[in-house]
């Protein structure tokens, strides 16, 4: 990797940083361990590297290595994802009050 | 092929952030979620086309296993054990990111295998993040669990300790990168992160956690970024980057409602009950406190036309979330309004109550923030506080030598009368005597939560 590479890949680390600010703090408390959750599936993106460790075929360590990284990464994205949705669709407003009160 | 892989990588980041923002409101973040997952579904098939996979067998089997152990774990985990699950899969994203980084190192196919100097700084730095994250997140699990002592763990000289650990990682690290295949470094490395990992999350105690949890969802997101560094993906760096800053403003928030800094959560041991043996006990002998029958408590209720309800972690532990909508719901039969105040910290993980209460079918309209919360207080006729303690005292308000002192708290005390629920006067995590149980307007319903709570119910009932 070239110095010049390293640069641009961390100019894309920076400015998606700044997206994540930006997004995240408009999450509302109320939902904040979903947030957690599921940004923690997104972690799991890591998949993508370990699909590709894993699927090379060319040493036994590599394919080890590459197996545990695709179990553990698939635990993170599957595991999250769902717990994710199990935990929005408990969340429901009032039935029919349609309190004005109701949390921005 | 591999510029139509890249562009499905800038799809899936994309649905990414849009599923994120959908989480600014209950009503979209079902949806932005799945937008998430599906975004996460189209990168890993674009993956596979990648020229560089020519064997399927792992990847068939590592999904299937991964796959089936995380819908176990999703399906089965209860809400109340929410933080030690979110803890748990934090640990699998860095254990994920440390091994792809370390098979690029040791693989003749890696990008750290032809001794390249930057591949090799990004591998050091990935490694490392990742295995802080893998044994931090296990740590914290344990904690939560109670596998492990919820209390701060604190031996002497244990800053020293870790800062030389630190250094001891940072040389490893460079002779690592230095001296190419150089196995005795990455193995150094890879110990000594992990240790490292272990002993900076033990001095932390049980109601910090909130904190720990949010900045190892942190390091998870950064410890995936280092990793597309390694590979060069932009996806990675783009996902991992978006985790690492909702992990960081997570633990700002948890700070900020603590009146703690960062460092004085991970390094100031709080809660290692050394405090609280010494301060407030011989002050509790001259001041009374005032107990009251479930009957009693079940009448102020009945009749009360705003009851503003406080769930804490007790709340938790006593798995009480059913009872206390069904005590609201024979409360709003009777006419009365019942509003819920959350903490920032209230539990074991940001946003844990509105979770439970809403596992327990309370709307989440009726979920106010501390600060929406606070100037109702005042016309609420009672407060019913429900394991809740450090967060409602008011000696955070007006003891300047309280260790609360400047804590942003809920008004319970500015409540026509405040019910509190507690096993007894034992004192919170911070180790400080609360004020609040020692107020005239203050009555102790002493018991299990949800006991209490069954008792109040059929007393309200029966009003």
């Amino acid at each position: 990797m070239t110095m010049e590479a390293l640069v641009v890949l961390l100019v894309i680390f920076v400015l998606a940083m700044f997206i994540g600010f930006e997004v995240i703090t408009k999450v509302p408390p109320t939902l904040h361990t979903p947030l957690m959750s599921g940004s923690n599936a997104i972690s799991g993106i890591t998949i993508i590297g370990a699909l590709v460790v894993a699927g090379r075929g060319e040493s036994t360590l590599g394919a080890i290595l590459g197996f545990a990284a695709v179990v553990f990464a698939m635990i993170n994205v599957v595991g999250g994802f769902l717990v994710t949705d199990r935990m929005l669709q408990m969340f429901k407003r009032s039935p029919t009050e349609g309190s004005g009160a109701a949390g921005k | 092929m591999s510029a139509l892989i890249e562009l499905t990588y800038l799809v899936a980041a994309v649905l990414f952030i849009v599923g994120l923002k959908r989480l600014a409101s209950p009503a979209t973040a079902r949806a932005g979620n799945t937008l998430a997952a599906l975004g996460m579904l189209l990168a890993i098939v674009a993956t596979l086309f990648d020229r560089q996979i020519i064997t399927f067998e792992w990847i068939i089997a590592g999904v299937i296993v991964g796959s089936l152990i995380g819908v176990i774990l999703a399906r089965t985990v209860k809400m109340t054990a929410m933080p030690q699950m979110v803890g748990l899969l934090n640990g699998f994203g860095g254990g994920a990111s440390a091994f792809v980084a370390s098979a690029e190192l040791l693989t003749p196919g890696g990008v750290g295998a032809n001794g390249d100097l930057y591949a090799g700084i990004t591998i050091a730095l990935s490694i490392l993040v990742g295995a802080v994250t893998f044994t931090g997140s296990l740590v914290a699990f344990g904690k939560l669990q109670e596998i492990v002592t919820g209390r701060a763990v604190t031996y002497p000289l244990q800053k020293t300790l870790n800062a030389l650990l630190l250094l001891a990682i940072i040389a490893s690290g460079v002779w690592m990168v230095v001296v190419p295949h150089n196995m005795p470094a990455f193995i150094l490395l890879l110990v000594l992160s992990s240790l490292l990992g272990i002993l900076s999350v033990l001095p932390i105690g049980g109601a910090d956690m909130p904190v720990v949890i949010a900045l190892l969802n942190s390091y998870s997101g950064i410890a995936a970024a280092l990793t597309g560094f390694v590979i060069s993906n932009h996806g990675l760096i783009i996902s991992g980057a978006l985790v690492g800053a909702s992990g960081i403003i997570l633990s700002e928030i948890m700070c900020r409602a603590m009146n703690r800094s960062l460092a004085n959560v991970l390094f100031g041991a709080f809660g290692s009950g050394a405090e609280g043996a010494a301060g407030p006990a011989g002050a509790v002998g001259d001041k009374t406190v005032r107990s009251v029958t479930a009957e009693d408590a079940a009448m102020m209720m009945a009749y009360a036309r705003l009851v503003i309800i406080v769930p804490g972690y007790g709340l938790a532990v006593a798995q009480a979330q059913h009872e206390v909508r069904e005590l609201a719901n024979e409360i709003e039969k009777r006419g009365g309004e019942v509003k819920y105040a959350i903490h920032p910290v209230a539990g074991r993980m940001p946003g844990h109550m509105n979770v439970l209460l809403a596992e327990a079918n309370v709307p989440y309209d009726k979920l106010y923030d501390m600060d929406q919360i606070n100037p109702e207080f005042e016309r609420a006729d009672v407060a019913l506080v429900i394991g809740a303690n450090d967060v409602v005292n008011p000696a955070a308000r007006n003891d300047p030598s309280s260790p609360l002192y400047g804590m942003p708290i809920l008004d319970v005390d500015h409540a026509h009368h405040a019910i509190v629920m507690k096993r007894s006067m034992r004192p919170g995590f911070a180790g400080v005597d609360n004020q609040l149980f020692y107020e005239p307007k203050t009555s102790m319903l002493f018991g299990d939560a949800k006991d209490s709570l069954k008792k109040l119910i059929t007393e309200v009932k029966s009003a």
